[in-house]
Formats: C-alpha cells, sequence, structure tokens
C-alpha cells in the first residue's frame, strides 16, 4: 500500500507538471486579457499533431517540440489578432463565445488536416527504472522536469527579461502601462503568442505518455480552467500549486475507484473553492 | 508645443468638457485651476489619449495626437502623473521605474544616468529601490509616480493634483520638484487645488467651470487680484 501511494505521488506530480504547463499558459492570458480562452485545449492538440508530423518527418523529439512551439506561437498571435484584439474592452461573454467558437472551429480543421486516427510519438527518452513492483519509463519524469523548465523559463522572463516587465505592469494596470508608452496592444499579442507556445509545448511533452486526437483538447481546456480557478485567476504560482495538488488528489483517488471517476476529484475541488473561496486557493486572503 | 482647440469629450452620455482650448509653451509651467468635477482631470486624460475627444483637436509640436493611442502619444515626449498615482502596487520601486527605462533605443549609460538623477532628487526612492510600489506611503507613492515619468525623458509632464491627501512637508518637497523639473526645461501642466502653490509655480493659470477655460492670466496678476480666483474657486 505504502508502495502504491508512493508511485501514485510520482504519476501525480508527472501529470502536475505536464497540467501546470497548459494552466500557466491560460492564467497568463487571462491575467492581462481578461479573456478565458475557451480554445486553449485546441492549441495543445494542434500543437501535439504539429509536433507528431514533424518527429515523424524528420525523426527528432526535440526539432518537433520546437517546431510546434514557434508554428502555434504564430498561430495563436495572428488568432489574438483577428478574433479577440477587436473584442478588447467588450463584455467578457463576447470573448467566451469567440474563443468558444475557435476551439469548434479548430477541432474540425485538425479533423479535416489531420484525419480521425489518433497519432503517437515516440518515447525521445528510452528505457525505465525500477520504481517498486513498476518498470518506471525514464520519459515520465523527463517530461515533468522540461514541463518544469519551460515554466521556470517563464518565470525568470517575467522576472528579469527586458520586456517581460511590460507584461507584469500590462497585467496590473493596462492604461496606466500604455501611458508609461508601453505598446500595451503588442504585448497583449506577444502574452497570447506565448501562452499558445506553451501550450502547443504540453502537446508535444504529452503526446508520447497518450496519444493526439482532434477531439482532446476539451478535457484539457476544462482541466486548465479548473486548475486556474482554484489557484486563483491569473495567478501564475498559484496555478501551479493547483495543478500539481489537483493531479495528486486525481492519483491517491484512483488508488480508490478508478482512474476515470478519479477525475471527479479536480470538479469537486473546484466546486468546492467556487462555494468557500472563490478568489482561489493559493492566494493571500483579500483585504 | 502642446495646443488643444476646442476639445470637447463625453464619458458615456454625460458631456464633460464643451470645447477647451489651452496653449502650452516649450519649458512653461502652466496651472490648471478650478473646483472638483469641472473637467480638469478629464482635460489631462484627453491630451494622454485616455479618453478620446469627440470633437477637437490636440497638437503636440505639429503632430496631430487626437485620438492616438496613449503609448504613442507617450513616445512623443508626453508624460503622464494621474490624480490617483497609479502606481504598480505589486512591482518593486526599481521595477516601476524600470517600465518607463526598458524601451528600445536607451543606452545603459542613459539609463543610469536617469536612475542616478532620480535617486539623488528622491533619495527616499533610492532606499526603498526593492520595496513592493504598494507598501509606500502616500508621499512616497507621489514621488514614485513623478520619478517614474521622468524616465520617460518627457518634454512635458501632466501633473494632476500631486499634493493631494499628502502632509505639509511632502507637499514643500512636491514644489522643489515642479521648480527643478522646470529648471531643468520640462514644461508642466499642472492641476492641483493647492491655489498658493500653482500661482507660485507657473508662470500662467486658466481656470476652469463647468467644462469651459472661464478666465486666463499671468499667474503675477492673479496673485496681485485675488478676487478672480475667489469667484470661481470660493476660497
Amino acid at each position: 500500500m505504502f508502495e502504491q501511494i508512493l508511485v501514485q505521488t510520482v504519476n501525480g506530480l508527472v501529470n502536475g507538471m505536464v497540467l501546470a504547463l497548459v494552466a500557466s499558459g491560460l492564467t497568463l492570458i487571462f491575467g492581462i486579457m481578461d479573456v478565458v480562452n475557451f480554445a486553449h485545449g485546441d492549441l495543445v492538440m494542434l500543437g501535439g499533431f504539429t509536433g507528431a508530423v514533424t518527429v515523424a518527418q524528420t525523426g527528432n523529439f526535440w526539432l518537433g517540440l520546437l517546431v510546434a512551439a514557434l508554428a502555434i506561437a504564430v498561430f495563436g498571435a495572428l488568432l489574438q489578432v483577428t478574433t479577440l484584439r477587436p473584442l478588447i474592452g467588450r463584455d467578457p461573454l463576447t470573448t467566451i463565445i469567440a474563443t468558444f467558437g475557435v476551439s469548434l472551429v479548430l477541432q474540425k480543421y485538425a479533423l479535416w488536416q489531420f484525419g480521425p486516427t489518433a497519432r503517437n510519438i515516440p518515447q525521445p527518452i528510452p528505457g525505465q527504472f525500477e520504481l517498486f513492483y513498476l518498470q518506471y519509463p525514464w520519459y515520465r519524469l523527463g517530461a515533468a522536469v522540461m514541463a518544469g523548465a519551460i515554466i521556470g523559463g517563464l518565470y525568470l522572463f517575467l522576472k528579469y527579461g527586458k520586456y517581460g516587465i511590460w507584461i507584469r505592469a500590462t497585467t496590473q494596470d493596462r492604461i496606466m502601462a500604455s501611458a508609461m508608452g508601453i505598446p500595451v496592444p503588442l504585448v497583449h499579442t506577444g502574452v497570447f503568442a506565448i501562452g499558445s507556445a506553451m501550450a502547443a509545448a504540453s502537446g508535444v511533452l504529452f503526446a508520447p505518455l497518450a496519444s493526439v486526437t482532434q477531439t482532446m483538447g476539451a478535457e484539457f481546456t476544462l482541466r486548465a480552467f479548473s486548475v486556474v480557478v482554484v489557484g486563483g485567476m491569473g495567478n501564475l504560482g498559484g496555478s501551479i500549486l493547483a495543478a500539481l495538488f489537483i493531479s495528486l488528489l486525481e492519483a491517491y483517488a484512483s488508488l480508490v475507484v478508478s482512474p476515470s471517476q478519479a477525475v471527479i476529484v479536480s470538479f469537486v475541488v473546484l466546486i468546492l473553492t467556487l462555494l468557500f473561496r472563490p478568489t482561489g486557493l493559493f492566494v493571500p486572503t483579500p483585504k | 508645443m502642446l495646443t488643444l482647440a476646442d476639445v470637447h469629450t463625453h464619458y458615456a452620455k454625460s458631456h464633460i468638457l464643451h470645447g477647451i482650448s489651452l496653449e502650452v509653451k516649450p519649458g512653461e509651467v502652466v496651472g490648471l485651476l478650478g473646483r472638483n468635477g469641472v473637467g480638469k482631470s478629464t482635460t489631462l486624460k484627453s491630451v494622454m489619449g485616455l479618453v478620446r475627444p469627440s470633437k477637437g483637436r490636440v497638437t503636440f509640436e505639429g503632430h496631430d495626437i487626437t485620438g492616438l493611442p496613449a503609448h504613442k502619444i507617450a513616445h512623443l515626449g508626453i508624460a503622464y502623473v494621474p490624480e490617483d498615482r497609479r502606481i504598480f502596487k505589486l512591482l518593486s520601486v526599481i521595477e516601476n521605474l524600470r517600465t518607463g527605462l526598458d524601451r528600445p533605443g536607451l543606452t545603459e549609460a542613459r539609463r543610469r544616468a536617469l536612475l542616478d538623477k532620480v535617486y539623488e532628487s528622491f533619495p527616499v526612492l533610492g532606499e526603498r529601490k526593492s520595496q513592493l510600489g504598494g507598501t509606500l506611503s502616500g508621499g512616497e507613492q507621489q514621488m514614485l509616480a513623478i520619478a517614474r515619468a521622468m524616465m520617460l525623458e518627457p518634454k512635458i509632464i501632466l501633473l494632476d493634483e500631486p499634493t493631494e491627501g499628502l502632509m505639509p512637508r511632502m507637499v514643500s518637497q512636491i514644489r522643489d520638484i515642479i521648480a527643478r523639473l522646470h529648471r531643468d526645461g520640462v514644461a508642466i501642466l499642472l492641476v492641483e487645488q493647492d491655489v498658493g502653490l500653482t500661482l507660485g509655480a507657473s508662470s500662467r493659470c486658466y481656470i476652469m467651470e463647468k467644462g469651459l477655460i472661464r478666465h486666463h492670466a499671468p499667474s503675477a496678476d492673479l496673485k496681485a487680484d485675488p478676487s478672480v480666483i475667489h469667484q470661481y474657486m470660493g476660497v
């Protein structure tokens, strides 16, 4: 039993880090634009497909990761300029409907472009190690480490990067930021591109663990959205803690119930958070 | 340098500015006086591009800047210090300053010089470099707001009620800062409730009432004959 708990802890942390990568992009975009991007999971999916196609062509996983992140960053920037920029300042409902529409379009596009069959990416780090009673693939740990590295890179960029300050200032006070000469529309587009690249990277990292299908986006959106709410909307650190917290709870729950039922845990946490602490679990109590 | 010609501004359906015309020449300190709610802050926001005038023209050094986005107006050399200071509360003091410094085309030497100048004018900001903006006192936040504007090396600063809610000691510091900016050749359009400070700092004043400029005179004349001030300000 003790061993099972330890194995599930490792599983929970691995899933949590990939989920944290998806959620960081979502919360970054929400924090700066007040836009809940319901197409975020579909960017994960498109990233997965782009990565799968690149890896199939070149045989190089890292190239696939890079190509997917760059391609989806450009795509995200175009999406923001054409769909979301005209809606800034409008009722949040309009952006929810717009991104939901984008989500449907992207799913159908993926079906048309990549077909209905699931794609796989072979694990780029071969081999397994012994974890108690299991042969545990090294790649699972590698994926978690890489997700953590990307999030760490984002944090360093926001904190020390030349233009990171533009993002943090705009997140806090869009109007004052623009009065300080910060090109706010460009910052919005840039942040959407960064969030999209992070979604795409998650898709590629996740692909060797499961497979890429054109309908996988909705589940990612929903899970990332729960994480972002539980962590406190727009709060990067909170989202990462919430992703780990929810994934660990799910991993432990799957010791007792089946893994597909364990997903219920995240929604229970979401509902309890909204009922008792709607500003999020991992933020200081608002004054 | 800065000219407003018959500027009208609306907030939703209410008509706030009913045709404001005024001018600030290079290096000049100009006061904008009037009771609360006559549209002084809205005038500054209309210049800065934070509200879009519905009619009229704002020009700066020959450029028509009416309705330009605020960041482009800032790039032309207009800086804004808002009434409520609007410090980035979750950024440290140095990061607040960096919002104006981290821009393309600024050399490292120039950056250093700008920061040194600010720390010399406002030693307290140097001492609290890594403290979060939200933890500063009201007076320190006001200094940070002015220092942040100076990072843009502006030709003119729109200064909205810099002494509001400050202790007398802070008020005299603000007066010194205005004088120092003036010596450095920065023009200032000053909105202020403190009539004495405004008349002392400025060369000319405009007096506003109900969204219109009602009176315009050299500050020395207004000081010599306070009846006009009494009439419009009720003091």
